[in-house]
């Protein structure tokens, strides 16, 4: 039993091993049946692909399956979010996958459930799962990781997609550019060594990635940028802007795209373009993350002080829960 | 009440410049002498050798939540706590429920306090009625009522014109204005400060600036009214730059800063600690180098808590959701002698000062000093004791300290209030 709180909580090895389950995952493997298992689904903010996505994985894998439509539940009655989710774990959830609306969410509950949690996403923190969809498909593309040059372009303030892929790329040796309008920048670098610029020239500059960012329709609402069409003049990819990185550059993209915002549809859909991959990828990462944090399959091999940092760790653990198989 | 000889103490009272071996005489709950070799006839004794013999501390910016929010703490818990923390008064702030904008709020404080307090309760009131920054409080009618200054902590009173006419009351009424400066435009729905560890942890940022921005609005409104002008709780080192300035330009201008404010940064918060958020924010390592400097170059006057209590289950939430504030009465004395005496910041004689002569100053309270004739308002430390922070143990009815687990040295091992023993740690003798 782990808890998958964050990128930035994982040492390179155990990225590197939940990456290698995936693509084992990817290429057919059958995986291992997590006899019993059941993985709860808490998902506090809408969300289609990531949440289809954990409830694939959930069940190619086995597991019993319970969803949990916030809308409907008891937090509509006042519930806190600690009340609802020791719930269920009294209904037996083994790993719960909380989507949540405020950054930490996933740490609040990793320090007072003794299941294994998931983070699919909180606030403007991270998104671990897709951080290693982002780093499964460049692996799959450019068959490394280290030495490339990634640029990270959008709304980096508010992208929990920004910061587990800038943690990631980095931690696997590459060198990370996080590049959008000044309004939508950070203070600081979100992660050590990784550039900040409102550049887009320089981000660009012998590109071997350029991950676009959604802009969220809100951040216009609130002030960040002036129009959408400003945003798409300034810092939309298109093929003469991309003209300034590598030539064989992979083209990434969260999802879903605002066409001719971010990213024009020539690019989008370009041969360039990765983005139907990532989706693809998106199971088998989150079968890989779901196994890892029952302690089942993927990396299960290593031992749980040696697979993670800090956070994993950290949570109590149930005494029948913390055998590794 | 006794008669009590205090023997052989480290008498420290900055209000005269005392600092020696000496014996402490108290009758009628005053103090008599402060002399070696006083006689002991008809008194109890207390051996204080090898320990200091100071002033009561004295909190000018505490939250004791009574009325309306007693779950949290209310006047028996919060005083205890100051008792236990060496506190022999305190100031509580006007944001209770409902608010200290009316005289009846200041005359239950102060009879609650008589009732049940272990120290002395002295009634922050608002500046402007319900704290919402539209219009002024009785500011009169409260100052007769016993308020010792105004305040709208929680916020900034927003409107500059406004502000300028309570500036203009409170120096009629000769009371101080404290201000918790803050632009609310530019905290926005900032949780942490806007740096390092707000980039890391994808959480909203309050910006130094928030601070400083109404800082300077404030310098120029005090020295335009010549109110005086108290800004609390400085966490930034470009306040501290404006506040020196205007100190230097004779602007009627003091200022506090808290314990957690002085010795922990931005990047303390950690994993989402709710413990470890507070408004202001914990800032940067270079913040809080300048505001130990002010506070060693008397630009920052005093050290006081900002106590804020809240329940367990309140803090336990989503990091954006929890509330701004921590605990500091039981606390406040161990970090300042750990981490500003224990290193040479401050001398042990200025850290009495700070945090019981000048606040009795600002706000014209007795205390802050052991002249004879005074009240027996005293606190005996031991400076050598080392002790473990543990929230459990403490007489606040809150947990939410900043500072769980943290061994200190040096701790108040006698509290006495006009010569009732309020906190005793050796003889566990606790009296409300």
């Amino acid at each position: 039993m782990r808890h998958l709180l964050a990128l930035r909580d994982l040492d390179p090895g155990t990225i590197v091993t939940l990456l290698d389950a995936a693509q084992r995952l990817r290429d057919g493997e059958a995986p291992p049946s997590p006899a019993g298992a059941t993985v709860a689904m808490l998902f506090y903010e809408p969300s289609t692909r990531t949440e289809m996505s954990f409830i694939l994985a959930a069940r190619r894998l086995g597991a019993e399956v319970l969803p949990c439509a916030v809308e409907h539940s008891s937090v509509r009655k006042g519930e806190s979010f600690l009340d609802t989710v020791r719930t269920f774990e009294a209904l037996g959830a083994d790993a719960l996958v909380i989507r949540h609306p405020s950054s930490g969410a996933p740490h609040l509950v990793a320090r007072h459930v003794g299941c294994a949690v998931i983070n699919a996403g909180d606030g403007m923190h991270e998104h671990p799962t897709q951080g290693l969809v982002d780093l499964l498909t460049v692996r799959q593309v450019k068959g490394r990781i280290a030495g490339l040059k990634v640029a990270i372009v959008g709304d980096i303030l508010h992208s929990r997609v920004a910061r587990s892929a800038a943690w990631g790329f980095a931690k696997l040796g590459a060198s990370v550019v996080l590049a959008g309008p000044a309004t939508l920048l950070p203070a600081a670098p979100p992660v050590p060594g990784v550039a900040v610029t409102a550049s887009l020239a320089d981000a660009l500059a012998g590109a071997d990635v350029v991950m676009a960012l959604r802009v969220q329709l809100e951040r216009q609402a609130g002030g960040a940028l002036p129009t959408l069409a400003e945003y798409a003049r300034t810092f939309g990819l298109t093929e003469e802007r991309l003209a300034l990185a590598r030539p064989d550059c992979v083209v990434m993209h969260p999802g879903p795209v605002n066409l001719g915002v971010e990213l024009g549809a020539a690019v989008a859909e370009g041969p360039r373009s990765v983005i139907r991959r990532q989706v693809a990828n998106g199971v088998c990462v989150r079968m890989a993350a779901i196994q890892w944090a029952l302690g089942r399959g993927a990396g299960a091999e290593l031992p749980a002080a040696a697979t993670a940092a800090g956070e994993i760790s950290r949570g109590r653990a149930r005494p029948e829960a913390v055998e590794v198989h | 009440m006794s008669d009590v000889l205090i023997r052989g103490g480290r008498v420290v009272d900055p209000s005269r410049e005392f600092d020696a071996v000496a014996d402490v005489l108290i009758r009628g709950g005053r103090i008599e002498a402060v002399a070696p070799d006083l006689p002991a006839a008809g008194c109890d004794v207390l051996d204080a050798g090898g320990l200091v013999v100071a002033p009561g501390l004295i909190d000018m910016h505490v939250h004791l939540r009574d009325p309306g929010q007693t779950h949290k703490e209310d006047l028996g818990t919060g005083s205890r706590a100051a008792a236990q923390g060496g506190y022999t008064a305190v100031a509580c702030m006007a944001n209770t429920v409902p608010p200290v904008d009316h005289p009846v709020v200041v005359e239950y404080l102060r009879s609650r306090a008589r009732e049940v307090a272990a120290c002395r309760v002295y009634p922050v009131a608002a500046i402007t009625k319900g704290l919402q920054g539209r219009e002024l409080s009785p500011i009169a009618a409260l100052a007769a009522a016993g308020a010792v200054a105004l305040s709208d902590d929680g916020a900034a009173v927003p409107d500059a014109g406004l502000l300028r006419r309570a500036m203009g009351y409170a120096r009629m009424v000769g009371l101080p204005i404290i201000e918790h400066c803050e632009d609310a435009s530019l905290s926005g729905s900032g949780v942490v400060h806007d740096g390092g560890q707000a980039a890391r942890l994808g959480l909203v940022g309050i910006p130094s600036e928030s601070e400083a921005v109404i800082v300077a609005r404030d310098l120029l409104l005090a020295e335009a009214t010549g109110a005086r002008l108290h800004i609390a709780h400085v966490s930034a080192a470009a306040s501290v730059r404006l506040i020196r300035e205007a100190k230097q330009r004779g602007v009627p201008v003091s200022a506090e800063v808290t314990p957690h404010h002085l010795t922990l940064t931005d990047a303390d918060v950690g994993e989402f600690d709710t413990n470890r958020k507070m408004n202001p924010p914990l800032r940067t390592a270079a913040d809080l180098a300048a505001l130990r400097q002010a506070l060693a170059d008397g630009t920052i006057d005093v050290i006081a808590t900002d106590h804020a209590p809240h329940a367990v289950e309140e803090k336990r939430v989503e990091f954006d959701r929890a509330p701004f504030g921590v605990i500091g009465l039981e606390t406040a004395l161990g970090v300042v002698l750990t981490h500003l005496v224990g290193p040479g910041i401050l001398t042990l004689p200025e850290a009495v000062r700070r945090m019981s002569t000048r606040p009795a100053q600002l706000l014209g309270l007795p205390g802050g000093s052991l002249r004879p004739g005074d009240p027996a308002d005293l606190v005996i430390i031991d400076p050598h004791l080392a002790w473990t922070v543990r929230a459990e143990a403490f007489a606040s009815r809150s947990r939410n300290t900043p500072f769980e687990g943290w061994t200190l040295r040096g701790r108040a091992v006698l509290t006495m209030v006009g010569g009732r023993v309020t906190h005793d740690l050796v003889g566990a003798e606790v009296t409300a």
